[in-house]
């Protein structure tokens, strides 16, 4: 089902109605399941952060006025769940790119320059090639991931991602194109050994 | 590498995400297309950052469920234990 067309009463669930709230839980828990497994790595940290988000939706319904629809209040909480936790587990992590300059620095420069384009299409399907997209999410900075997996993987919009993360439209662009540069530098890495295995193979064979 | 050094690399880069996205102005996309045509790095970036998005977004597609075991703790942990099976 597509969570953002849901058809849920917010009358009924501020009125307390159960049979609204366990629909509304039906329908956002995979996705918000989906999206704490893809920002903590621990599945029992991710359970945590599905539940805490409920719970937190549950107890904070009477505050939500509606200036973003239901399905981005939700993720805005989960989002809030997910980066305490990873707060609470990781202390020393750096949190100062939060505080920097939004621009494309040389740092996010590329510098894997292999078409790995070519690659038959089974060649990206294999357990070992998914495994390898999971790790370059588990690879980008909290911040970065945190927008790459709103946006790319929940599909929520600009807009949606920026206000679930109280963040400019602006930051949000930045900080998308920062992460889709690190996993393409992670992916051509991994699938650009491919493409040079499968060359060594031919020449081989000739 | 692309050259750090060269405008239209640089600024291509600042781009990369709305011209895949298909959010820029034909004006830019005209401009972006003709340095490509002639810049075979930036080529290669954007083919391959193309692919990278499109494997996350057939990541996105598949359906999402939560194991049993775990929906049932929510629901438990909600009180909605009576909703489990609807």
């Amino acid at each position: 089902m597509n969570e953002k067309n849901a058809d849920i009463s917010i009358e009924a669930l501020l009125a307390g109605n159960q049979v609204e709230f366990s629909r509304f839980v039906d329908i956002f828990s995979g996705p918000i399941y989906r999206m704490a497994n893809n920002m903590l790595t621990n599945q029992s940290d991710a359970e945590d952060v599905l539940q805490n988000t409920f719970l937190k939706a549950f107890l904070h319904l009477k505050e939500f006025e509606g200036r973003s629809s239901l399905s981005t209040w939700i993720y805005r909480i989960a989002a809030n769940e997910a980066l305490m936790l990873i707060r609470k587990r990781r202390p020393e992590i750096d949190w100062s790119d939060i505080q920097q300059d939004d621009r494309i620095d040389t740092d996010y420069s590329p510098v894997e320059f292999t078409d790995w384009c070519c690659l038959p299409e089974e060649e990206f399907l294999t357990a070992e090639s998914r495994a390898a997209l999971d790790q370059a999410i588990q690879h980008l900075p909290v911040t970065l991931r945190i927008v790459f997996v709103l946006r790319d993987i929940q599909g929520l919009s600009i807009q949606e991602t920026s206000q679930a993360l109280e963040l400019t439209d602006s930051a949000v662009k930045t900080r998308l194109l920062r992460a889709r540069l690190r996993l393409r530098e992670d992916l051509s890495d991994y699938f650009g050994k491919r493409v040079t295995g499968r060359q060594g193979e031919n020449h081989d064979q000739q | 590498m692309i050259n750090n050094d060269c405008p239209n690399c640089r600024s291509l880069l600042g781009y990369l995400s709305d011209y895949v996205d298909g959010d820029l102005s034909q004006d830019l996309c005209n401009e972006i297309e003709n340095h490509l045509a002639g810049c075979q790095n930036c080529t290669i970036v954007v083919d391959t950052l193309r692919k990278t998005i499109s494997l996350y977004h057939a990541i996105a597609a598949e359906p999402v469920e939560v194991p049993g075991i775990v929906r049932e703790r929510l629901y438990r942990t909600l009180r909605l234990d009576d909703y489990l099976n609807h």
